[in-house]
């Protein structure tokens, strides 16, 4: 088991010295970003330009569903959210800290990745893992 | 290259049926549609079939165990809920190709209750409900969404399409239900998703469909041209790439694709087409997909649906049979399905909720990941 949590996707980078953060690839032929690593580009198709870029904390809300029926043990309900980060990348996620409510749901309402356990969750070693969540700005 | 028609074809009356294997259902389609053209598996030259749940399972030959081992080829497919439609198209693209001039396609599913999709990785942790859902209701809701902050696009509009197909499955024996729901049943059923309310989430059910599709030599030969339907387009695209593709299904650019295809292949248009059976799986796709197939221009589907015109009775009625809203959604038998419907149409024998001096009709079916197969067929 590890002492320190464990990213709960591989595209959520955690430093040994430093803030933890989302990591894109970015094509270096026509710049379309991923979530995760590749070596080529599906949308050119471009082989071997893609590099890791650190992708922005900030973004705003493109669409979202209220979840009130989910799988059995999921909490429920909660926002599953699209947010297009400042650098256009979109990342899907639940959207924390506003009511579970459409009519306080704006789109395009600034949003802030936050980083935080798991809401938890433990696989079956026992290891902790770290999460990222939006939240209003 | 020769045209090819469909000259028989039936769907069983969608249901639940556990005590049935899959390729019983399989069979009992195949031999109805047999039957609509006085045809027998002695005639077929190849069988394509079409099943998503036992994709491994090698249904297509355990059909014939149960309607006769000629020893034809057998081709099974899987292409998600477009696998009915792919099963169809495999067939009609031997007969055009001219391997075959009579064929045969099965699409055939047997389902559980539940949520279908979010199933999530094996590695680490569950993701579902932490990096939000991969549920079907919410994956579509979030697509529905998309054209809310598009068009304004309300919860009550959405809904709407919900009332619509389970009043078109009242008028259709073979639908699961025949229940009217009115607007405020819908909009105040159980919330799965927002906006998809249950009564907004197409019905997971036991079916089947089958289609017999011959050259034009070949119906004619046989002498069945008078209630064949001709294949004027077969069209499957998958999804072009999409700046969200990574965390947000595409239904939209691939339909665009295909309808555009379609269209160009059949020399017609979408003002040409009588009635249109097309993937309401929840209602807010439904939405998405009266601009995606260019029934209306971008941000009126809104007013589409205020207005009736996709209604039984409006200028392109849409999913009369019920949807898979109502009538129900056997994910490998949807695609053939929904070209019975048509071709039921086209022959003038839809009794109560037949679509008057109907002569093209569009079919359409997305399966998520992605895959989009459209059929335009036309009158004789």
């Amino acid at each position: 088991m590890s002492d320190a949590p464990l990213p709960a996707v591989p595209y959520l980078k955690i430093p040994d010295d430093g803030d933890p953060y989302l990591e894109g690839q970015k094509c270096g032929s026509c710049g379309a970003t991923f979530l995760g690593e590749r070596s080529v580009c599906s949308k050119c198709g471009t082989r071997d330009q893609l590099g890791p870029v650190t992708l922005p904390n900030s973004g705003k809300l493109y669409t979202y569903s209220i979840v009130h029926r989910s799988f059995p043990g999921i909490e429920v309900p909660y926002i599953s959210a699209i947010v297009d980060l400042d650098d256009g990348t979109a990342v899907k996620g639940n959207l924390i800290n506003v009511a579970p409510d459409p009519d306080k749901i704006e789109f395009d309402m600034p949003v802030e990745v936050v980083y935080a356990d798991a809401l938890g969750r433990k696989d079956s070693d026992g290891n902790s893992y770290l999460s990222y969540f939006f939240q209003p700005k | 290259m020769t045209d090819a028609y469909i000259v028989g074809v039936d769907m069983i009356k969608f249901g639940r049926f556990p005590e049935k294997t899959v390729p019983q259902l399989g069979s009992q389609a195949a031999l109805m549609a047999l039957d609509d053209c006085g045809l027998t598996i002695q005639d077929m030259q190849a069988l394509y079939c079409g099943n998503l749940g036992q994709a491994s399972g090698m249904v297509g030959q355990r059909i014939l165990q149960e309607i006769g081992q000629t020893g034809i080829p057998v081709v099974n497919v899987a292409n998600a809920c477009a696998t009915g439609a792919t099963a169809f198209r495999e067939a009609w693209t031997s007969v055009k190709a001219g391997l075959y001039d009579c064929v045969l396609a099965v699409g055939v599913e047997q389902m559980g209750k539940g949520l279908l999709g979010g199933a999530g990785g094996a590695k680490g942790i569950p993701k579902e409900g932490l990096l939000g859902s991969g549920t079907m209701p919410a994956v579509f809701a979030e697509a529905g969404m998309e054209h809310a902050r598009n068009h304004g696009t309300t919860f009550e509009q959405f809904a709407k399409v919900s009332v619509k197909n389970h009043h078109h499955s009242t008028l259709n024996p073979k639908a699961m239900y025949q229940i009217e729901t009115p607007l405020e049943t819908v909009m105040n059923a159980e919330m799965i998703s927002y906006p998809n309310t249950k009564l907004m989430c197409s019905v997971n059910v036991d079916g089947s469909a089958a289609a017999v599709i011959c050259s034009e030599a070949k119906a004619k030969e046989l002498g069945l041209m008078s209630r064949a339907v001709k294949v004027r387009a077969s069209i499957l695209a998958s999804d072009p790439w999409q700046d969200r593709d990574l965390v947000m299904p595409d239904v939209n650019s691939c339909t665009r694709k295909a309808a555009k295809e379609a269209y160009e292949m059949a020399g017609i248009g979408p003002e040409d087409i009588d009635l249109i059976e097309l993937h309401d799986c929840f209602a807010t796709a439904e939405i998405l997909h009266y601009e995606n197939l260019g029934i209306c221009g971008d941000g009126e589907a809104g007013r589409m649906i205020d207005d009736g015109e996709v209604a039984l009775g409006g200028s392109t009625p849409v999913n009369v049979s019920g949807g898979l809203l109502s009538k129900g959604h056997p994910l490998g038998a949807t695609g053939i399905a929904n070209i019975y419907e048509v071709s039921t149409h086209l022959r003038g024998e839809a009794g109560g909720r037949q679509v008057e001096g109907a002569r093209f009709g569009l079919t359409h079916v997305i399966g998520l990941g992605s895959a989009c197969g459209i059929h335009i067929l036309e009158k004789v």
